[in-house]
């Protein structure tokens, strides 16, 4: 059997009624469902809510090298639940993925992990906090300063990372809509990780240092039945400002938005105040993939062309997606990471 | 016009029918067994690669405890942590299944039930009562077990895949794994074993089954028996093709007089022998498949009684089988007609058709192939001398008996010429002059008879030596009176309390499953007891081995380990992480696929002492087993299946044996078979052409029934001087078998005993068969009409 097809059915439950991405949309039975007001604690929010169908801590990072050559990574443990209950040993109905890459220029290093939840293989605590897939950790005494490690077959990573902002609550304090439908996550950001460290790359150490951004989302039903992907943007501006953005692609388009000023205060902005349009497509992994954008948020006077550092960063695994550093003009200049998925 | 001459050529077969019967039964036959033996080892391997890649020792390294135990389930989630990709595998039989757990999510690519995406709802897999992946037959052996059951075909025979965590539960080994599967490709940075793990050692990937390497003996075994049976159809179907072309040499002469070009000749002719290849292959194959098909129970009864491989009793279609069939019919038809098609096409415009010419021609070829015999002999005396392995012990028996084939016709010419030079003028010179002059026509069935008779000879003596010996070693080793086995160590503590009064003695059998020099084998314990003393014997020891085991001085080791490790006597073996003793002793293991090491019980449980005995031997006069039995029973609630006495292991263990040489039998009676059919066809075909040189005998006096005893008493008498060279060659032959393949196949070697008697019998059915097959020719000679003798006279060429 192919492990990969195997994941990729064990990812998607429902995989009968959709496809790919689209999978997320399903209704989670027996699943807790977000609501609207219900204040997000810490540090206990940042460990897992075993009776949410998925849930992610999602860091990615801007770096650069000590000639100026800009890097970027990408570190990655999702959870999800077969059902709402945390178990034990084998019989937990827990799983673990992590993803792993680092982007320079010309290459992308991807590489997974797989892992049951239970065995002690995988998991999170909150306090000290730890994130854990195999060898690969996010862990430290506060959530504020961590050390981050990762390693595949040919590349491999050791950051530390410094906050230095305040927590973001993404949405109305932490509940973040996903369709005109209602569907919404738990969502927190942390945009103001100073991040240094070194990566291991075939051709040597490099010693890098950058902005790093993490993003923690829990839901049972973030999407709805009609929505297939989404492109999602989260950029740093030079000034220090930061913009998170997303466009779920359905039926009709869904965005959403939130401006991070400097002092790490959010302004959310509902469906239709940011756009993004693509530009220009590439050909990655046999399929059109758009790779520059035109990004807008008007009532702050963004307008802004987004740029794929490398046009490659194609992730090869169990779900493949992009994923990678971007270069944004315009406006504003500054570097980000944009996301996209569904893209068949 | 090329219809013209397709018609012109078909004519032939129309006018004799015998020999494109000959033709198209010789071709089929070889197909036949050729493919079904085929078919057979096809077979077994897919059932043993389905095994191999269910369990992924062929293609992945692993982790096992250096121990030969369990691995604990904390070593595992140490060795993710510390970098280290492996995937858990949990092994153990329930209710004589073999179940095996993985762990989906990390298991290396390829591995687990292949069709677990059809339909399958991978959480009911993972999680809740989980999923049980095997054959239909396997799962009901296995009863309920609150799981679901999933038919699935690819799955290996006997074997059910789960889940790991319901393995674990199903074999009661919570917390435990067997072992280690490493992923290919590991990351950039990891801990090193020994600082994780130290208890644990990497096995390499064996690149193919351990079943699949102890098997191949078996296989190549199998391919021999189809490649001699391939060898002796092809002889047929050289001596029909060599003489339809003979035969239609004055038709071709006709036909190319008259204006057909010789590349479209040989086109045609060629064209229609493949119609005749393609026709014959699909019989072949057919019939190739009902042999399969029916030789297929047995093999797998032996594969698994002798090797513990469990193969699939039911034959399944494959086109790669289909297709491999008919290139053979096809290929061994241009081996076959390959020198008649050569000589066609050089035979000149305007010679005259000469009809025995191809019989007759035979002075230079001859030598030829007298020199080629000489030398397949001495490279065979070579390979006896120098050769080593398997291949070698097999290029052996491949050189002796073609050598000794072609030396045949040589031998028969040199024996005729003496037989004529020593008979008085007369009919009886003539006799002898005759029969050595039907020589070349006659060598090609002789030669398929004497390699018949040999392997004959060869195998059946192997087998009963192989008997002989396995029986007397059954008596050695099988002394218990009775054999008990507990369900857990309190059992097993009860009982041996409750036996022990009872009995003159208990014996414990316990073991444990180690690498010693590198190779798979079990470690025993064996308590000093006068039982082992009595009954066992060496084939090499220091003195008094016995006393020095007792005193945990050194061990035993089994034949099989002593030669595949190329050990000597004073070698130390390793018995534990650190303690390793010098090999005192070999003894004989006939019929154990893997190396053996006993040690003292003592040193066993120091070493050892997680290890309880569950097994045990018991010693008591025979009369009283049936009373012990049923006391334990009855008083001490053993299970009736918990207790097998000595006869019936016995009994289970020759009848094993016995089932593993079915399908050698049948076989040797099927290559016979053609044999005997090659030398009725070209008896029957030398038959008609003969007539031009019998008329003058018959012109001058001597009654056709008369020619047709002679006729018989030739057969008779070719056959005999056969028969002759036919006994030493297979004699030969069953050393070899017993003396080097045995050794390179098993690892053990095997006495040689003689079997008169069954030499006698087959020396008579040869006959009988020779007899047989001239009976029909004979008869037709004896009724020849005079007219056809008289019209040679006046039909001078």
């Amino acid at each position: 059997m192919n492990v990969r097809v195997f994941f990729l059915l064990l990812w998607l439950p429902i995989a009968a009624q959709a496809q790919g991405f689209a999978g997320l949309g399903a209704t989670g039975d027996g699943f807790a469902v977000p609501e609207r007001g219900v204040p997000l604690t810490f540090p206990a929010d940042h460990g897992p809510h075993p009776d949410y169908r998925i849930e992610w801590w999602y860091l990615t990072a801007t770096l650069t090298g000590p000639d100026g050559t800009p890097y970027g990574l990408q570190w990655t443990l999702f959870r999800s639940a077969l059902a709402p209950e945390a178990g034990a040993g084998w019989d937990a109905p827990q799983l673990w993925m992590g993803h792993a890459a680092v982007t320079t220029p010309d290459r992308h290093f991807v590489t997974e992990r797989l892992a049951r939840g239970g065995v002690g293989q995988a998991g999170v605590t909150a306090s000290p906090f730890v994130a854990w897939i195999d060898d690969w950790q996010m862990a430290g005494d506060t959530f504020d300063e961590m050390r981050l490690t990762a390693t595949g077959p040919d590349f491999a990573y050791d950051m530390a990372l410094l906050a230095n902002g305040p927590l973001v609550l993404q949405g109305d304090a932490g509940y973040s809509v996903k369709s005109a439908a209602g569907q919404a996550s738990y969502y927190y950001s942390q945009p103001f990780f100073d991040i240094s460290g070194t990566l291991v790359l075939p051709e040597g150490e490099v010693p890098v240092t950058g902005q790093a951004w993490l993003d923690r989302e829990w839901s049972s039903q973030p999407l709805a039945s009609d929505q297939t992907g989404w492109d999602w943007f989260s950029l740093v501006f030079d000034d220090g400002a930061r913009l998170m953005g997303f466009a779920l692609r359905g039926d009709d388009t869904f965005t959403a938005a939130t401006w991070i000023a400097p002092d790490g205060q959010a302004t959310a902005y509902p469906d239709g105040a940011f756009q993004a349009e693509p530009l220009s497509q590439s050909t990655v992994a046999g399929r059109q993939i758009p790779t520059r954008w035109q990004v807008r948020l008007p009532d702050k006077g963004i307008d802004v062309t987004v740029e794929a550092l490398n046009e490659a960063a194609w992730m090869d695994v169990s779900v493949p997606y992009w994923e990678g550093p971007v270069m944004v003009s315009g406006s504003h200049s500054g570097r980000g990471y944009l996301e996209m998925t569904g893209y068949e | 016009m090329t219809r013209v001459i397709l018609s012109a050529l078909t004519s032939h077969w129309w006018r004799n029918p015998v020999q494109l019967f000959t033709l198209l039964a010789g071709l089929a036959l070889a197909t036949a067994l050729w493919s079904g033996v085929q078919a057979i080892n096809a077979e077994a391997r897919a059932s043993y690669d389905a095994a191999a890649a269910t369990l992924g020792e062929a293609q992945f390294d692993q982790l096992v405890a250096s121990d030969g135990g369990l691995i604990a389930q904390d070593t595992y989630i140490a060795l993710r942590r510390a970098g280290w990709l492996v995937s858990p595998v949990v092994e153990g039989r329930l209710q004589g299944v073999r179940v095996v757990g993985l762990d989906p999510l990390t298991a290396p690519g390829g591995l687990g039930p292949v069709s677990l995406s059809e339909g399958a709802d991978i959480g009911a897999f993972l999680f809740g009562a989980g999923q049980l992946f095997g054959r239909a037959e396997v799962l009901e052996a296995l009863g309920d077990t609150g799981a679901d059951l999933i038919v699935a075909n690819d799955i290996a025979p006997g074997t059910i895949i789960t889940d790991i965590g319901l393995a674990q539960r199903l074999l009661g080994q919570d917390g435990a794994v067997n072992r280690l599967l490493v992923a290919p490709v590991q990351p950039l940075i990891q801990r090193p074993l020994s600082e994780v793990a130290p208890d644990l050692s990497r096995r390499a990937a064996e690149g193919g089954s351990d079943v699949g390497r102890l098997t191949d003996s078996f296989h190549l075994n199998l391919t021999a028996f189809g490649l001699l049976s391939f060898a002796v159809g092809i002889f047929i179907v050289n001596g029909a093709i060599g003489l339809a072309f003979e035969e239609r040499r004055s038709m071709v002469r006709t036909l190319r007089a008259l204006g057909v070009p010789l590349g479209r000749l040989m086109a045609l002719i060629v064209a229609e022998l493949l119609a005749f290849a393609l026709l014959a292959g699909v019989i072949g194959v057919g019939i190739g498949y009902l042999i399969a098909a029916a030789l297929l129970p047995d093999v797998a009864a032996t594969l698994r009684g002798l090797y513990g491989a469990d193969v699939g009793g039911t034959l399944s279609l494959r086109p790669v089988w289909w297709l491999s069939g008919l290139a053979i019919a096809v290929g061994g038809t241009g081996l076959a007609a390959g020198a008649a098609l050569y000589r066609l096409w050089r035979m000149p415009l305007l010679a005259s058709a000469q009809p025995r010419a191809w019989a007759m021609a035979a002075g230079q070829g001859r030598l030829w192939q007298a020199a080629l015999s000489a030398l397949l002999l001495v490279i065979a005396g070579g390979l006896t001398l120098w050769g080593e392995g398997l291949a070698a012990g097999f290029g052996l028996l491949a050189a002796l008996l073609i050598g000794a084939a072609l030396a045949l016709p040589v031998v028969l010419d040199l024996v005729l010429g003496l037989g004529e030079r020593l008979s008085r003028p007369g009919l009886v010179q003539w006799f002898w002059a005759d029969t050595r002059q039907q020589l070349p026509g006659l060598s090609l069935a002789l030669m398929a008879l004497l390699l018949a008779m040999a392997a004959n000879v060869g195998v059946s003596t192997m087998v009963s030596s192989f008997r002989l010996t396995f029986t007397g070693f059954l008596d050695q080793r099988l002394a218990s009176e009775l054999y008990v086995s507990a369900a857990d160590d309190a059992q097993a503590e009860a009982l041996v309390a409750y036996v022990t009064p009872r009995v003159r003695a208990v014996l414990p059998l316990i073991s444990v499953e180690l690498t010693v020099a590198g190779l798979p084998a079990e470690l025993y314990a064996a308590r000093d007891d006068a039982t082992y003393r009595d009954n066992w014997q060496f084939l090499e020891a220091v003195p008094d081995p016995w006393d020095l085991l007792a005193r945990g001085e050194g061990v035993l080791v089994n034949e099989q380990l002593f030669r595949r490790a190329g050990l000597s006597l004073g070698d130390a073996v390793s018995v534990a992480t650190d303690t390793a003793l010098p090999i005192i002793g070999v003894y004989g293991d006939y019929g154990n696929p893997v190396g053996q090491v006993i040690l003292t019980e003592t040193l066993f449980r120091t070493l050892y002492p997680d290890i309880g005995p569950l097994r045990f031997g018991l010693r008591l006069p025979p009369e009283d087993v049936a009373d012990l039995r049923s006391t334990l029973r009855d008083d001490f609630g053993l299970a009736e299946g918990a207790m097998i006495n000595q006869a019936a292991i016995k009994a289970f263990s020759l009848e094993v044996f016995d089932r593993t040489f079915t399908v050698t039998t049948a076989l040797n009676v099927l290559t016979l078979a053609v044999a005997a059919f090659a030398i009725l066809m070209s008896l029957l075909t030398l038959a008609a052409l003969r007539v031009p040189q019998l008329a003058p005998v018959w012109a001058l006096g001597l009654t056709r029934k008369a020619l047709g005893r002679f006729e018989v008493a030739r057969a008779i008498l070719l056959a005999v001087l056969t028969t002759l060279m036919a006994l030493p060659l297979g004699l030969a032959l069953a050393w070899v078998l017993l003396a080097v393949v045995n050794v390179e196949a098993f690892g053990w070697r095997l006495p040689m005993f003689l079997f008169p008697g069954d030499y006698a019998r087959l020396t008579l059915f040869a006959l009988g068969a020779a007899l047989l097959a001239a009976l029909w020719p004979a008869r037709k000679l004896a009724r020849t009409p005079p007219a056809a003798l008289l019209k040679v006279f006046s039909n001078e060429r």
